[in-house]
């Protein structure tokens, strides 16, 4: 039994060690928000914060968890900055088919977070997730409108 | 082990058919789809059984209960025929259903319907794709939304004892102006939706509009960006289990042993394994511990065909399959003819030949399939999945099942991105697996594909290749074109047996119908079947046939000397409508120019420009390049689109631009590689697809020039793969033939 913090709630959970986060938080915890994409930290879809940070729940063992607090997209906009980001995103109307704007919300979130405001090459460096619908230009919009 | 017999997707049952009594492009087509599944029916059978007892069935798009819930708080819930994938249908149906019932788009809940007879709007049949969603069902759902506003006034009139005349409406209430009194149509809803429908009810003025043509906000935004909206992969059923598959290496092979499934079995929370048609499953209480399960598994297989491109062989490869294209010499059916130009050929100043191919390519939806499947107590059966199709599923899962149609329940959760992934491509679809499981296992079952096992079993576009000869005149213009396309396509592979053209049109959609005045023509199609699973793919035959015609029309103009888009503008005398649209673009883009060039940043550039015609819409595309690193950079796009009229300009703006993105992305990026008869890439580190970096300023001119209405999700993207390669030729001096582009390191000339 693993005891994590998540969205500011314990949980506890019954799993091996190397189950990654990413299964942990869709179908043991039923947090569907987060998504499986790849599997092998290429597409982001899976991004989630750990102690604010984003990363790939798909590449991160339940065992090295620990005591960070992870934040899904469910509570996203309980951080100031998460709900601007949210914001921003209904607002320019990011998403199209939005299989992958969980993930992306929470990457702006983190970039945000570590930096307010970021220049064109702060974005490209943290946006990397992919989006099969090409919403990327609709992305970096409202990331400049969350910082704005 | 639990052995499950292999599916028989064929028989000749006579399955109910509803509503093939309409007529028009898919209208013998309902038949056909049912064909692609192993059904057989004459079309006088359909006939008369539309004439007959079927008659009885509603006219599609008509009966107001079938698609509006009106709710106490004057609220709409709306049934649709058509899935939400990310085109915004959902906003644009409650637009256009808004604007005649006279409610805001934004109190429009709305959910993909059932399966039923009310809900084929597309020319007598559903589905989701061909970009038809908007154009097919627009009248009638204006119509809709009217019908239902006289019923909830007529009704209002009763309730308020005044004539009918004297009632407005305004904005989900009906207002007696006289009295000052006003209803809301959530109050009358119950005694309105007993009313008889009218069916003359007049239609708003195109003047009057307040939300059709206009940008009204989508209405899946919140859910989108906050992780509520719920795709197949989210369902979760009650005492589900959980299955992962592990497909064969090739294709058409079977499991033999598995050698290990003892210890397999001991894994934790693994309950069972499986043999399934072409596959094994393991069945356990978590996904990751089913993958686990069915990574470990020691299976082998049964051996394909040593070699050859008949069948996934041992030997087959995506070389080889373009190697036969290119050596087919069977003769052609001609699929356009126009003047003679054997004679123009034999008085030609000048002949120009290419050759052209683009690869197989993977939808890489970024939602892998799934799909659950829960047997009822009465051996009924309900199934979650994604797909376009409600009923086509709905045929085919109650054959796997063993079931009468009636007793499928299809859900059609939201997609989670679909490009065409989601039609039934035999192999291509876990639904199948998860009845067979939850059949096996009397629980509902959920199969998840790993994204792996998505790349190897997707359907995929299909590789293609056309060879060109072109004649030209003393003054440089063509005069003559020869094209021969060589190949197959989804058109013909899955609803063959329906339309009883020898020419599959999406082999051959994209050169033919060119807007281009070239007085002779022959256009021949060479049919030479793949092995593998093929598919639509966004925007289908035009993905590849624009590219090749546009990348050779320039070819032809730098051979007569021309500027390739003056020799456009030359051939379009004919069309007022693309002379518009070609001018339109230029001047989106600041005038054109086709370099190379130096721009600004110093960077030197060139441009290319295409037309394209998809899916009843017209295109002109302009496109800015630099090279880098052996690499084409795009910097800008510009796409002028002409679809006659639209419902939305935002959402119509953002499909082209995904479209165009999709269009980069299989230009640069994109090839499906087979060796040794299977795929090599099995993730997204080794199928690259556009990203962040890669994706250009996208600009999008909307020319509504009241032709009849086009289509919008598919047409953005045909015209950018010949618009971006003509950039690269000007810059690079040779012209590449084949795609993708990553294939080969570019250099500038």
């Amino acid at each position: 039994m693993i005891t994590l913090t998540i969205n500011a709630q314990p949980y506890r959970v019954e799993a091996e060690p190397d189950t990654p986060l990413l299964f942990v938080l869709r179908d043991s915890l039923g947090l569907t928000g987060t998504k499986y994409g790849c599997g092998i930290g290429q597409c982001g879809a899976c991004t989630v914060l750990l102690d604010g940070q984003a990363a790939r729940s798909c590449q991160i063992p339940l065992e090295s968890v620990g005591d960070q607090a992870v934040t899904t997209i469910e509570a996203i906009e309980q951080d100031p900055v998460g709900a601007r980001v949210v914001a921003a995103w209904v607002g320019i109307e990011v998403p199209q088919c939005g299989y992958c704007q969980s993930g992306q919300v929470l990457a702006a979130t983190s970039l945000l977070k570590q930096t307010p405001k970021p220049s064109e090459d702060d974005i490209a460096g943290a946006m990397t997730n992919l989006c099969r619908c090409g919403t990327y230009n609709a992305i970096a919009a409202a990331v400049r409108q969350a910082a704005a | 082990m639990n052995d499950l017999s292999p599916l028989r997707a064929g028989g000749h049952d006579r399955e109910p058919v509803r509503n093939l009594s309409r007529r028009g492009f898919l209208g013998a087509a309902s038949g056909a789809l049912l064909l692609g599944v192993g059904l057989r029916l004459e079309p006088a059978v359909a006939q008369t059984r539309a004439e007959g007892p079927a008659a009885v069935a509603p006219k599609p798009g008509t009966r107001v209960a079938a698609f509006l819930e009106i709710r106490p708080d004057n609220s709409v819930r709306l049934l649709s025929p058509f899935v939400e994938g990310g085109q915004g249908i959902n906003t644009g149906l409650a637009q256009t259903i808004g604007e005649e019932l006279d409610l805001d788009p934004a109190r429009f809940a709305v959910e993909c319907a059932p399966p039923g007879p009310d809900y084929a709007v597309v020319n007598g049949l559903r589905m989701t794709g061909g970009s038809f969603s908007t154009r097919s069902s627009f009248e009638a759902m204006r119509r809709l939304g009217a019908t239902a506003r006289e019923m909830l006034l007529r009704a209002a009139a009763a309730k308020l004892a005044v004539p009918q005349a004297s009632l407005t409406t305004e904005d989900g209430r009906v207002i007696h102006a006289g009295s000052g009194r006003a209803l809301g149509y959530g109050e009358l809803a119950a005694a309105a939706l007993a009313l008889q429908p009218r069916d003359d009810v007049p239609l708003k003025a195109a003047k009057d509009f307040r939300w059709i043509g206009k940008p009204v906000a989508r209405l899946d935004m919140r859910d989108k960006s906050t992780g509520r909206a719920v795709y197949s992969i989210d369902i979760r059923i009650d005492g589900m289990l959980h299955a992962a598959v592990r497909h064969a290496p090739h294709l058409g092979t079977e499991p033999e042993a598995i050698a290990n499934e003892a210890e397999v079995r001991a894994l934790p929370g693994v309950q069972s394994i499986h043999r399934l048609p072409g596959a094994v499953a393991v069945v356990a209480d978590t996904w990751w511990r089913a993958r686990k399960g069915a990574d470990a598994l020691a299976v082998t297989w049964t051996k394909p065909a040593p070699e050859g491109v008949d069948t996934v062989s041992a030997g087959f490869s995506s070389a080889a399959m373009l190697a036969a294209l290119k050596d087919s010499t069977a003769p052609g059916i001609p699929a356009e003819q126009e003047g003679d130009p054997d004679s123009a050929f034999a008085k030609a100043t000048k002949v120009v030949e290419a050759e052209y191919d683009a690869p197989y390519l993977a939808h890489a939806q970024l939602e892998p399939p799934s799909a659950v499947a829960r047997f009822a107590a009465d051996g009924s059966l309900d199934l979650w999945l994604p797909n376009q199709m409600p009923e086509l599923f709905q045929q085919v899962a109650a054959k796997v099942a063993g079931l009468q149609p009636d007793d499928v329940r299809i859900h059609s959760p939201m997609l989670g991105g679909f490009f065409g992934r989601h039609f039934y491509y035999g192999p291509a679809s876990p639904f199948p697996q998860a009845i067979l499981l939850a059949k096996a296992t009397g629980r509902p079952v959920r199969v998840l594909w790993s994204r792996e096992e998505e790349f190897g079993m997707d359907a995929v576009r299909p590789l293609s290749f056309a060879r060109f000869k072109a004649a030209l005149g003393p003054d440089g213009l063509p005069v003559a074109l020869q094209t021969t396309a060589v190949g197959e396509g989804p058109i013909g592979r899955w609803f063959g047996a329906l339309f009883k053209s020898p020419v599959d049109s999406s082999v051959v959609e994209g050169l033919d119908k060119k807007p281009y005045a070239i007085p002779n023509r022959r256009l021949d199609y060479v049919k030479v079947p793949h092995p593998v699973t093929i598919a639509f793919w966004r925007s289908v035959g035009h993905s590849m046939n624009d590219y090749f015609y546009e990348s050779f029309l320039d070819e032809v103009a730098q051979a007569g000397g021309k500027d390739p888009f003056d020799l456009r503008m030359a051939l379009l005398t004919d069309s007022a409508r693309h002379r518009t649209l070609l001018q339109t673009v230029a001047d989106l883009a600041g005038g054109w120019r086709r370099g190379p060039f130096t721009a600004e940043d110093g960077t030197r550039r060139a441009r290319g420009v295409s037309m394209a015609s998809p899916f009843g819409s017209e295109t002109a595309t302009i496109a800015e390049v630099s090279l880098k690193d052996g690499e084409a950079r795009v910097h800008d796009l510009w796409i002028a689109i002409d679809p006659g009229s639209v419902v939305n300009p935002g959402i119509v703006k953002r499909q082209v631009e995904g479209a165009a993105a999709l269009g980069l992305s299989s230009t640069l990026l994109e090839q499906v590689v087979y060796e040794g008869g299977q795929r090599q890439a099995r993730n997204f580190d080794a199928y690259p697809i556009l990203d962040r970096e890669r994706m250009p300023r996208v600009h999008v001119a909307i020319v509504e020039s009241g032709a009849p209405m086009g289509g919008i999700g598919e047409p953005g993207l045909p015209g950018v793969p010949p618009a971006v390669v003509n950039a690269v030729a000007a810059l690079t001096g040779s012209r590449p033939r084949s795609l993708p582009l990553s294939k080969a390191r570019l250099s500038g000339a």
